[in-house]
């Protein structure tokens, strides 16, 4: 009796002491992999003098500076960073808008009518996820050049009208997989058409992947930069992610401290959305498999 | 005989709406979209570019068809030699990095650890943001002569390294970049340990094996199909790298970070040898598609499935 309670008590101290350690392990790999992020917070604030050479990532307490963000804020001699952010979305809100409906009704497809040459589309769905972008980004950029759709927003954007991100297309098939059938043929019974029922019935349930294919196509869009790199080229349609590289250009002498700024006001979106609505983000892809 | 005629003649009577809701064209009319733009932006620009490699190509002139000249170019251009032994090594050095954080993460979080969300979150946060220019920025200034890095490698007695400008270096810091991003297979890992049925540990455990027997013996196998998607999937993404390699060292110093993907990039958007581009990314394509299938052919060999 005496050695039971004894061992049990010595595998609670053993669990306990076993707890401890892992989370001081979590919380230090947590500290470890955010310390870049709170590096450059703490950075935007402070003077080229206090970045280097240390490890803190407040600067002293008698030398805080806000001077950093106007200089980052007049990203470029000409313009604002207000104008690349609203340069970004004149391609990222359609590009969001197309992503949502083609891949949501290519899963409809796929998940829900059967069709004759249905595992062929299937299947390209699936080689289109395996398939290394580079590969059509050359043809595509003399296809659009031809179209004259080189330094326009929408050849950022047309791609998208075609379902072209086959991961969010898995995604939403996978959680169609999970809504019963019953729905869509009470909805056929009562005289609803495919579309009806996609519109009005399922898509009231799909909300929650709807949600995070849009927010994960606004992060990526974002952080997007090959692609705005190739298809923009004059100054006038540079988005945020390109003109931010002009900041580390300025040979003559780089303002860290407003590099950090910078980059903090171009990952604040990103931040929000996500300390927002982190739940969406880490179930749906471990649901569904991420690629990046 | 009588099926089909009497089905032929209810199908006459189909008006134009109810033939539009049938399986086979609501199917292909959702599926449309997806149809076209698999043809016309990935089918058709393939079989482009296979075409242009074959020609000397500059957006100016008219293509010439030059037989196999773009192929042995690059047999004899050391700076593509080059960017496939760097991209090699890189993809070798990081993914298997990237893939043993985020499984172990992934365990150490699965059991009934609280909080777990919360941590889950934070780590995931850098695969989020780590591929955009703003973290590549500061990623590059972390390993600055007087960076972060420098100063804690000081403090443990340790010599400063010149990340940047040695080339035996300057790899190092985007394979830790890529390993800081292990976030998503980490999660993708921990929905698959979720699967695993509690009664194989209680099993184990009734036997007397030790936490690394379980591991390995139950763990690792059961999860082996997950570990095949995210090794095929990683690596694939890891030959594409491109952004962090353009921003952070643009493929130097001396070209010891100059990725088939960024050097691809400076012939057909620089130079605008889109020829010799289109070859070389056929060459990375034949890459990642040989790794895959290798990946896949061992596979056989320890991927194992619940219901063999």
């Amino acid at each position: 009796m005496t050695t039971n309670t004894k061992t049990t008590s010595l595998r609670i101290r053993r669990s306990t002491v076993g707890s401890v350690v892992r989370y001081v392990i979590l919380t230090a790999v947590g500290i470890f992999l955010a310390y870049p992020l709170f590096w450059m917070l703490g950075s935007a604030f402070k003077y080229n003098a206090d970045i280097f050479g240390n490890i803190n990532i407040l600067p002293p307490v008698d030398r805080w500076t806000f001077a950093n963000f106007p200089i980052a804020w007049q990203l470029s001699r000409s313009n604002t960073m207000l104008f690349y952010y609203i340069n970004t979305l004149r391609f990222l809100i359609p590009s969001i808008i197309f992503t949502v409906i083609s891949c949501t009704i290519t899963a409809y497809a796929v998940a829900r009518f059967n069709f004759p040459g249905k595992k062929i589309v299937f299947t390209a769905i699936i080689v289109t996820l395996l398939m290394p972008g580079i590969a059509f980004t050359i043809p595509i950029f003399i296809l659009f050049t031809n179209l004259g759709l080189v330094n326009t927003f929408a050849a950022l954007y047309i791609q998208d009208i075609f379902a072209v991100n086959s991961f969010f297309i898995f995604m939403v098939i996978q959680f169609l997989r999970t809504v019963p059938r019953e729905l869509d043929e009470a909805s056929y019974i009562d005289g609803c058409s495919p579309l009806q029922t996609l519109w009005y019935i399922l898509a009231p349930v799909l909300r929650p992947v709807v949600i995070t294919v849009a927010l994960l196509s606004f992060i990526w869009g974002m952080n997007a930069f090959q692609g705005p790199l190739i298809f923009l080229n004059t100054p006038e349609r540079r988005v945020l992610a390109v003109a931010m590289r002009g900041l580390m250009q300025d040979e003559m002498a780089v303002q860290f401290g407003a590099v950090f700024a910078a980059a903090t006001m171009a990952l604040l979106p990103t931040l929000a959305i996500f300390f927002g609505c982190s739940k969406f983000f880490v179930e749906s892809v471990a649901s569904s498999g991420a690629k990046e | 005989m009588k099926g089909v005629t009497i089905d032929k003649a209810v199908r006459k009577k189909l008006t134009f709406g109810q033939w539009l809701n049938t399986d086979t064209v609501s199917g292909y009319v959702f599926a449309l979209p997806f149809i076209i733009g698999f043809s016309f932006m990935m089918a058709v620009p393939m079989f482009l570019s296979f075409y242009y490699s074959f020609t000397d190509f500059n957006m100016l002139n008219t293509p010439t068809f030059i037989g196999l000249d773009n192929y042995v170019r690059m047999w004899n251009d050391m700076r593509f030699r080059n960017s496939v032994s760097v991209t090699f090594r890189f993809v070798f050095l990081s993914v298997p990095v990237r893939l043993v954080f985020g499984l172990m993460l992934a365990y150490v979080l699965t059991r009934k650890t609280s909080g777990v969300h919360f941590y889950r979150s934070i780590y995931y946060l850098p695969t989020l943001i780590g591929g955009s220019i703003a973290v590549a920025l500061v990623w590059g200034q972390l390993f600055q002569n007087q960076g972060v890095i420098n100063v804690v490698l000081g403090a443990f007695g340790l010599d400063g390294v010149n990340w940047f400008g040695n080339p035996n270096n300057a790899l190092w810091p985007l394979i830790f970049m890529s390993v800081w991003q292990f976030g998503s297979s980490m999660i993708i890992f921990a929905a698959g340990l979720k699967d695993i049925p509690e009664t194989y540990y209680e099993a184990a455990e009734i036997d007397g094996a030790n936490k690394w027997r379980v591991f390995f013996s139950i763990t690792v196998p059961c999860l082996s199909p997950i570990i095949l998607y995210n090794l095929v999937m990683q690596t694939i993404a890891a030959f594409m790298t491109f952004t962090q390699a353009f921003i952070i060292t643009g493929g130097g110093p001396a070209d010891s970070t100059n990725f088939l993907a960024l050097y691809i990039y400076n012939h057909a958007f620089n130079w605008f040898n889109m020829g010799y581009a289109s070859a070389m990314s056929w060459v990375l394509l034949t890459m990642v598609a040989v790794s895959t299938a290798f990946i896949m052919w061992t596979s056989k060999k320890w991927t194992f499935y619940a219901n063999e």
